[in-house]
């Protein structure tokens, strides 16, 4: 594991580990609320605890659990699997209360915690700004609120919301995303406004987790269709562990489909393709192709671009088995690329370390 | 360059014949006059069609042009394009080598209505008149059972009618749903087609009454058309996972214009969480991904366009080449021209295979 010395690693998951340890950020009214009102945690349903893919089995503490203790992920991002800096993307259930004003008092809770919690104790950690995106400008606030500390390096939703990331009423989010510097990370998760599907809720859990797949595609759809990045050049975009194999052939789509009717859409004045490569990132794992180089390779080939993706364990989430989080077969430079260039060059925040 | 690639197809010309899997004879509510009962006859014009939308005429994401239909796909002597028999010999099936064509009705067939009692009697008209007024006069066009597949009895009533007539060629559903397909309430439609003997086509579009995409409803007609693959692998991964193809291991489904570009990534991611998930369903009896090797067709229309010609070998190869038939989508703007349409390095093996090959073997049209 020495050639990922220097890796930057774009997703783990600190765990918040009951809704008291968010008491000393949340206000007197917040924290009586949440106490007289029995209201037991704001965790999210994505990732159900005892769930094998939710936690490598070595991880799990005496409850069953992972990811809440701060030496234990450090013990395993850093010391075993050798990265340098570490992304925290916190995924406790901020987006998922129907009142604006609760979900912007968990937001900054959160927000605190992992500054105090996290951020604090050890100087390679680096985390996104949680929102709350039932209220816009409450979610802008909350952005300018924390980018005022320069170890948030971007901000957090999740895959799916109540409508399509792209759509105009989002644009402030981005607008703010682009005057910080920050990008946007996409990650798995719902807001449960709407089914795990678009033809309703499956029945098995692993179908909910195949269909995020499918948000990822709509979210690139809408974000590109509708303008986002010729409105805001700056502005990009992390998908965090959505897979990867599912771009090209999304895309060959999309740009089919673009040339027979971008009268439709008149600001997309290149091929979504291209504005996908220049402005979207993916994180490596889970990598859904089988391992054989063979078809790894093509697989890789067929992004057509060394830039697009960023190296991530997905701690303490089980995707891989080992500790080689990379797919097998790609070339050094590639490697050292995903590991440390394509990180650096995305998030300009962490090349103030470098 | 466009010689060198076109002198090849003018000798396949001859040479190849076709079959397209998925075409669109038009047919108006008059035509299918005969075959509805007064009550229903009288409800279609008192109440009309209510399709879980909210527009009278037209739909939620306008077309790129009138009908989605090629400019040039309007007959001359008047009528909807792909309505005329003679027209459409002449633009399409004389024009090619076609030996069938699978008509895919999409409307006036009641499919997806909000009741079922007139969506059964619109799906028995629309099947009637595919017979009467194409197969008929033209035995190269095959029909599609249409089913009122919100009723899952309903529509088992109506394959049955339909069962050993070999003017039939599948059952036909549209990809949206109201729930997904692996749900229990439409395992009678599986039931009846293999006792039929027919694959079950699902062509993309349709209502389900919910959003687009789960993430919302989307703004523009070009996402509405993208969404149809993510459509496609939500009703891949509820029938793997619901374990229809344990249940029923000869269904055989056909995906038809929803691509094949999104099949590879998501049979591999799906058997990447079933390592995982392994005991939440352990009615899969092997990896999600041979089931849909196994049981899942493409048509080619709209043929995905990669970047690097060569990407779109590695995924054809990777899709399966015994499991991908050629389709036009005739009379739609996005039709594939049989000419140009498949990739010009294709050997004339696969070309062969995908003309014509994989679904006469899939409709046994011997």
């Amino acid at each position: 594991m020495t050639k990922t010395a220097r890796a930057i690693d774009c997703d783990v998951h600190p765990v918040v580990p009951k809704l008291e340890a968010l008491f000393p950020y949340l206000d007197p009214f917040w924290r009586e609320s949440f106490v007289e009102r029995g209201i037991p945690s704001f965790e999210a349903n994505t990732y159900p605890p005892n769930a094998p893919l939710s936690a490598r089995p070595e991880l799990r503490g005496s409850n069953g659990r992972a990811g809440s203790d701060l030496a234990q992920l450090t013990a395993q991002v850093f010391d075993r699997w050798n990265a340098r800096l570490a992304i925290c993307n916190c995924l406790y259930g901020v987006e998922l209360p129907f009142s604006e004003d609760m979900a912007r008092a968990v937001a900054r809770a959160v927000n605190d915690w992992i500054a105090r919690e996290w951020l604090d104790r050890d100087p390679r950690l680096r985390a996104s700004i949680v929102i709350p995106t039932q209220n816009i400008e409450f979610a802008v606030d909350e952005i300018e609120r924390c980018a005022k500390d320069r170890r948030f390096v971007q901000v957090q939703v999740m895959a799916m919301q109540e409508t399509p990331l792209g759509r105009r009423h989002w644009w402030p989010i981005y607008a703010a995303c682009e005057r910080h510097r920050l990008p946007l990370a996409i990650h798995p998760g719902s807001t449960y406004r709407q089914s795990m599907t678009s033809l309703g809720w499956p029945t098995y859990y692993f179908e909910d987790y195949a269909s995020y797949a499918q948000a990822f595609q709509s979210q690139l759809g809408s974000l590109v269709c509708e303008g986002a990045f010729a409105k805001f050049p700056g502005f990009k975009v992390v998908l965090l562990e959505s897979g990867v194999t599912w771009l090209p052939g999304f895309l060959w789509r999309l740009s089919k489909f673009w040339r027979g009717v971008r009268a439709e859409v008149p600001w997309v004045d290149r091929s979504p393709a291209d504005i996908v490569r220049d402005h979207v990132r993916l994180t490596i794992q889970p990598f859904d192709a089988p391992a054989e180089p063979g078809v790894v390779e093509r697989a890789i080939d067929h992004l057509r671009s060394e830039s697009i993706l960023l190296y991530a364990s997905d701690f303490p989430h089980w995707q891989f088995d080992g500790d080689e989080a990379m797919p097998p077969g790609l070339p050094q430079a590639l490697r050292d690329k995903i590991l440390v260039d394509n990180p650096l060059a995305t998030y300009e925040r962490l090349r103030e370390d470098a | 360059m466009n010689i060198e690639l076109r002198q090849p197809d003018v000798a396949q010309k001859s040479r190849l014949k076709i079959i397209d899997v998925d075409i669109h004879p038009k047919s108006s509510v008059e035509d299918l006059r005969p075959y509805l009962s007064n009550r229903w006859w009288d409800h279609l014009h008192t109440y009309g069609s209510r399709q879980r939308q909210g527009f009278l005429k037209g739909f939620p994401y306008p077309k790129s042009q009138p009908q989605a239909s090629r400019r040039d796909s309007w007959p001359p002597g008047g009528g909807l394009p792909a309505s005329d028999l003679d027209f459409m010999k002449k633009q399409y099936l004389d024009f090619y080598p076609i030996e069938y064509a699978i008509m895919n009705p999409l409307s006036p067939t009641g499919q997806g209505d909000q009741n079922d009692e007139f969506s059964a009697a619109m799906a028995f008209a629309a099947n009637e008149f595919q017979i009467e007024g194409w197969n008929r006069r033209d035995s190269r066009l095959l029909a599609s059972v249409v089913v009122p597949y919100e009723d899952g009895e309903a529509s088992r009533t109506e394959i049955r009618r339909r069962a050993g007539d070999r003017r039939f060629a599948h059952v036909l559903l549209r990809s949206r749903t109201c729930e997904l397909m692996g749900k229990k309430r439409y395992w009678p439609i599986y039931e009846a087609a293999i006792e039929a003997g027919l694959p079950v086509g699902v062509h993309v579009f349709g209502t389900s009454g919910r959003p687009a995409s789960n993430t919302g409803w989307p703004s523009f007609y070009i996402e509405d058309m993208t969404e149809h693959a993510a459509c496609c692998q939500a009703q891949v991964v509820s029938l793997i996972t619901e374990g229809v193809f344990e249940r029923y291991p000869e269904l055989k489904i056909v995906m038809i214009e929803a691509g094949f570009g999104w099949m590879p990534s998501l049979g591999w991611r799906l058997d990447k969480t079933w390592k995982r998930l392994k005991d939440e369903v352990p009615h899969l009896r092997k990896a999600p991904s041979e089931y849909l090797r196994q049981h899942i067709w493409v048509s080619t229309q709209p043929m995905e366009e990669a970047e690097e010609p060569e990407h779109l070998i590695d995924m054809m190869d990777w899709v399966g080449w015994d499991h991908i038939m050629f389709s036009t989508d005739y009379p739609h703007w996005d039709f594939d021209d049989p000419f140009v349409a498949l990739p010009p390095t294709l050997d004339d093996k696969r070309r062969a295979q995908i003309f014509s090959g994989n679904a006469r073997a899939l409709y046994r049209l011997d």
